[in-house]
Parts: C-alpha cells; sequence; structure tokens
C-alpha cells in the first residue's frame, strides 16, 4: 500500500465523516427554531423520494428516462404491498421476488 | 446485561435488509476494486474510513482513470454531502445524548442506516443505543462484502434471488411510512419528479441535494401559507 493511497483515504474518510458528524454535533440536545424543525420533519420523505425515483425510472450513464423496465414494474406490487402490511421485512422479501419475476418475464 | 442484550437483539434485528442490500453491492464492489489494482488491504482500509458506498465505487473509477487524489477527494466530498441532509433530520430526535455517542453514530450515517434509524426513531421505540448497534452491524458487513469481493469471488451470481432490489424495496417501503399526511405526500411527490429531471441534466448526484431541499423547503412555505390564510379565514366567519 502506498503512502500517496493511505493519504487519499485518510482524506476521503476526513471530507465524509465530518457532513455526517456536524449536525448531530450541533443541532441535538438543544431547541431548535420551529421553521427549522419543520423543515427537517420533510426531509426524509423528500430525500427518501428523490434517492428512490431516479433508480425507479431512469438508466444508464448518462441516465435517460426508462419506463419499462423490471426496476419500476416490480416497484408497483411491491408498494401496494408495503402500504397494506406496512411489513418493512415482508416488503423487501415481496420486492425481491417482484424484480427476479419480473426478470424472468421481461 | 439483560438491557444491552435487548438492544442488540433490536439493532442488529432492524439491521437484516440492509446486510441484505449490502452483500452483492459490497462484493461487486470488491470486485471492481480488485480490476482497478487494489488488494484486500487496500479495499478494508477505505471501507473501514470512508463507508460510504457510491462515492466509493466512484473512487475507484477514478483511480483506474489515473485522476489525482484531490480530485477524488473533492468528488468524494459533493458525492457524501448529502448526508449533512441526513444528520440534520437525525439531529431532532436525539435530546439527551453524549456528544461521544453521537460522534460514533456520525460515522455510521449511510441512507439506508439512516433510513431505517429515522423512521424508527419517529415511531417512538428506538433510542441511540440501538442505533448504533444498526449502524455498527451493517458497517461489519459492509466492510466483510467489499473485502471477500476483492479476493476476486462473485459469489453471488448477478441477478441472483432479485438480491439486487433488496435497497430499492427496502426504500419503497420507508418511504410508505413517511407518507403519513398530505404534506409528506406532496413533498414526496415534488422531490422524487424533480430528482428524476435533475438526474438527467446535473452532473453526480447532486440532485439528491436540490430536490430535497428544494421540495421541503416549498412543504414548509406551503404549510406557513395556508395556516396564515385558515387563520384570517377564521377571523373574517367570526
Amino acid at each position: 500500500m502506498t503512502n500517496e493511497y493511505i493519504l487519499m483515504v485518510i482524506g476521503m474518510g476526513l471530507v465524509t465523516f465530518l457532513p455526517r458528524w456536524a449536525p448531530l454535533f450541533f443541532l441535538s440536545n438543544r431547541k431548535l427554531p420551529e421553521w427549522l424543525v419543520e423543515w427537517l420533519d420533510l426531509i426524509p420523505a423528500a430525500i427518501l423520494s428523490a434517492l428512490l425515483l431516479p433508480v425507479l425510472i431512469t438508466t444508464g450513464d448518462p441516465r435517460r428516462i426508462m419506463l419499462l423496465q423490471p426496476e419500476l414494474i416490480a416497484a408497483i406490487p411491491t408498494f401496494i404491498f408495503a402500504l397494506k402490511t406496512r411489513s418493512l421485512g415482508g416488503t423487501v422479501i415481496v420486492g425481491m421476488f417482484m424484480f427476479w419475476l419480473t426478470g424472468k418475464l421481461f | 446485561m439483560f438491557k444491552s442484550k435487548s438492544i442488540a437483539v433490536d439493532g442488529v434485528g432492524a439491521a437484516w435488509p440492509i446486510c441484505l442490500g449490502y452483500i452483492p453491492i459490497g462484493l461487486a464492489f470488491g470486485v471492481l476494486a480488485q480490476k482497478a489494482g487494489l488488494g484486500p488491504c487496500e479495499i478494508f482500509l477505505m471501507s473501514l474510513l470512508v463507508f460510504a458506498g457510491s462515492s466509493q465505487f466512484i473512487a475507484v473509477s477514478m483511480l483506474d482513470c489515473g485522476a489525482a487524489s484531490a480530485s477524488i477527494i473533492l468528488t468524494t466530498f459533493t458525492v457524501n454531502l448529502r448526508h449533512l441532509l441526513m444528520s440534520s433530520a437525525l439531529a431532532v430526535y436525539f435530546t439527551k445524548s453524549s456528544r461521544k455517542k453521537l460522534g460514533l453514530l456520525a460515522y455510521g450515517v449511510t441512507d439506508e442506516s439512516f433510513a431505517v434509524n429515522y423512521s424508527r426513531l419517529k415511531a417512538g421505540k428506538w433510542d441511540i443505543e440501538r442505533s448504533l448497534v444498526l449502524n455498527y452491524t451493517a458497517n461489519m458487513i459492509w466492510i466483510i462484502s467489499t473485502v471477500a469481493g476483492g479476493f476476486g469471488g462473485q459469489f453471488i451470481p448477478a441477478g441472483a434471488f432479485g438480491i439486487d432490489y433488496a435497497l430499492p424495496a427496502m426504500f419503497i417501503c420507508l418511504l410508505v411510512f413517511q407518507l403519513n399526511g398530505q404534506k409528506y405526500l406532496f413533498v414526496a411527490m415534488l422531490s422524487g419528479v424533480l430528482a428524476v429531471f435533475l438526474s438527467l441534466v446535473l452532473p453526480g448526484n447532486m440532485y439528491i441535494v436540490a430536490a430535497s431541499i428544494f421540495s421541503a423547503t416549498c412543504g414548509t412555505v406551503l404549510k406557513k401559507i395556508f395556516e396564515k390564510k385558515s387563520l384570517k379565514g377564521r377571523a373574517h366567519d367570526q
């Protein structure tokens, strides 16, 4: 292992750790203004959706829209299952099965 | 003693969907890293110090192209900046936690651990100890799978058992948990649609941060406007 590699990985670790650490250090254990709490309350729904939707309906590099792909087709029954059962473990298993099945069918 | 056992069981129990998703991705990363010339020790060091899947993939492909360290570090920073938002949302739920534990927790904040810990914290049956167990379980599985992949084994054949869909399925369910009311539904739909279009035009994964900040801000502002209107409406009725 070269010194250059070790230094690079330490740098990568630092720039990854700091954004993870700073909010937990500065925003926890204190009373935050109401607007900030309301804003932060909406962030998870926004971020989960922003992480998920491009995976389901885009493909390739550079990305392009692709509607008829197993990712999106399997998502529909998986979404309904999650909505009906609210079971995380069950949804993961059903989702994997649906994805495997659509991969076989298309 | 009894208490710490139940914490461990809860934490590991909640981590399994994440682990299931990390195994194929970790193996794939290891294989790719090995092809780019990294040995198992180098892979171990990166997975230990960075622990962020997509940025590790990008770093390895940049190394393969002979990119300079500085540009790899800068790219890592921009790719992982989204964790700033996740840690901020988590911070609201830690009102009596030591700085030391929060520091230990910060290391393991990933898209997946954030999503699971947040939904459990919000439901009220979760705490920092259980979050720590979950984070470090996921971390251990990530390190083991990436190093295993580095020995050249694609131990799970590509596409087997639909395992590649474990994480998307997990995110579908965790998103459903978040949709408890109109404002969440509105923000999620806006953010999702925006993210899709921004992902077509913005480089890297900046679309995640951009779409999330814009949509959450819209949601907050609209809520304020509606509240003012309904207050005025009520005042007018009287």
